[in-house]
């Protein structure tokens, strides 16, 4: 059986995303109102932010660029300059210069 | 009032860089919704209220396949779940008493980058810099994904693949500083690297979605650190 798509629809499906993102979003900050004194659970919340990131960082920089070495220097070179304390803005556009540059170089 | 200001345009200056890659992203993403035959406002509005990556890709590849409201809300979940424990993560740094509608304003505004520079401030967050950061990226995110539906492939290649990168560059500039204070911190991220690395390699995984993905590490590794280095109580 084949379905086929009502024009009203589309308002339904946009509703169902917006609807259900929000939510995951906004029931756990809404709904856990104290600190949480479990010592596990503390240390679980502390690391996420910074594995969370780190997992989605690499290999995903190498997959963005046209050229994955361009990524990967841009990896290293972003490494480089937060370690240095430069801010968001400036590693950023540091990471953004070193791929067109590389790519530029390598193709 | 005047520190919420500052704090505001805060904020706002830390979401510029967010919302250059923003724009990138979601010009790709525009390009796939009006594959879908998503038109530019509806894909403007939806990238406004869910400004999610994955989390709307993988809604409009529903709509495209013509599932069901059921599978589309189950799907929607899956892709956004790590959102949940972005979430729970950020219940630690507001102030207990802050107030339900500020927590449903922060809570709008997670999305990977801006959680990101949130949990990156000294001390509580103030909802006004997360809502500054919003305030600039946001728009761009729609606009983003308006422009794509409307005008996909009018940028250069080599521009979209250099814009890519900004997001990463901003996620390394909140992960890598803290390593200095704590070396722990830098041994998970080396660890993070090299798993999520084997993930994507082994073509076992490869019926996993990167939002998936990212949650089983986000939840093995965080665990694993929290057992082996628990954090101990503060002040």
């Amino acid at each position: 059986m084949s379905r086929v798509a009502v024009s009203g629809n589309i308002y339904i499906y946009m509703a169902i995303m917006i609807g259900v993102i929000f939510l995951i979003r906004a029931l756990p900050l809404t709904l856990i109102r104290k600190q949480i004194k479990n010592k596990f659970i503390r240390s679980f919340l502390y690391y996420v932010p910074y594995v969370t990131l780190a997992v989605m960082t690499f290999p995903a920089i190498m997959e963005a660029t046209q050229n994955p070495i361009a990524g990967l220097i841009a990896l290293v070179g972003g490494i480089i300059a937060a370690w240095c304390g430069l801010g968001l803005l400036q590693v950023s556009v540091i990471c953004c210069l070193i791929v067109f540059i590389a790519e530029f170089i390598i193709h | 009032m005047s520190n919420n200001r500052k704090v505001f345009a805060e904020g706002m200056r830390d979401g510029v860089p967010i919302a250059l890659g923003y724009f990138a992203v979601s010009f790709s993403l525009g390009i796939m919704a009006k594959a879908t035959g998503i038109t530019p406002i509806q894909g403007f509005f939806i990238s406004l209220f869910c400004r999610a990556s994955a989390g709307e890709y993988a809604g409009y590849t529903m709509i495209a396949a013509s599932a069901t409201y059921l599978e589309t809300i189950i799907v929607c979940f899956i892709a956004n779940a790590r959102y949940l424990l972005m979430s729970c993560a950020t219940s630690q740094r507001v102030k207990e008493d802050m107030s339900l509608l500020h927590r449903i304003g922060i809570s709008f505004g997670l999305t990977d980058e801006i959680f990101a520079i949130s949990i990156s401030r000294e001390g509580f967050l103030n909802p006004y810099y997360t809502y500054g950061a919003v305030a600039v990226a946001g728009p761009c995110w729609a606009l983003g994904t308006m422009t794509g539906c409307i005008a996909g492939g009018i940028l250069p290649i080599r521009v979209v693949s250099a814009l890519s990168v900004a997001l990463y560059g901003m996620f390394l500039a909140v992960i890598i500083p803290p390593i200095k204070k704590e070396k722990i911190i830098g041994v998970i991220i080396v660890i993070c690297f090299a798993l999520s690395y084997a993930f994507n390699r082994f073509a076992i995984f490869s019926g996993i979605s990167s939002g998936t993905k990212t949650i089983i590490l986000t939840v093995v590794i965080s665990s694993f650190a929290a057992i082996i280095f628990p954090k101990e109580e503060q002040e």
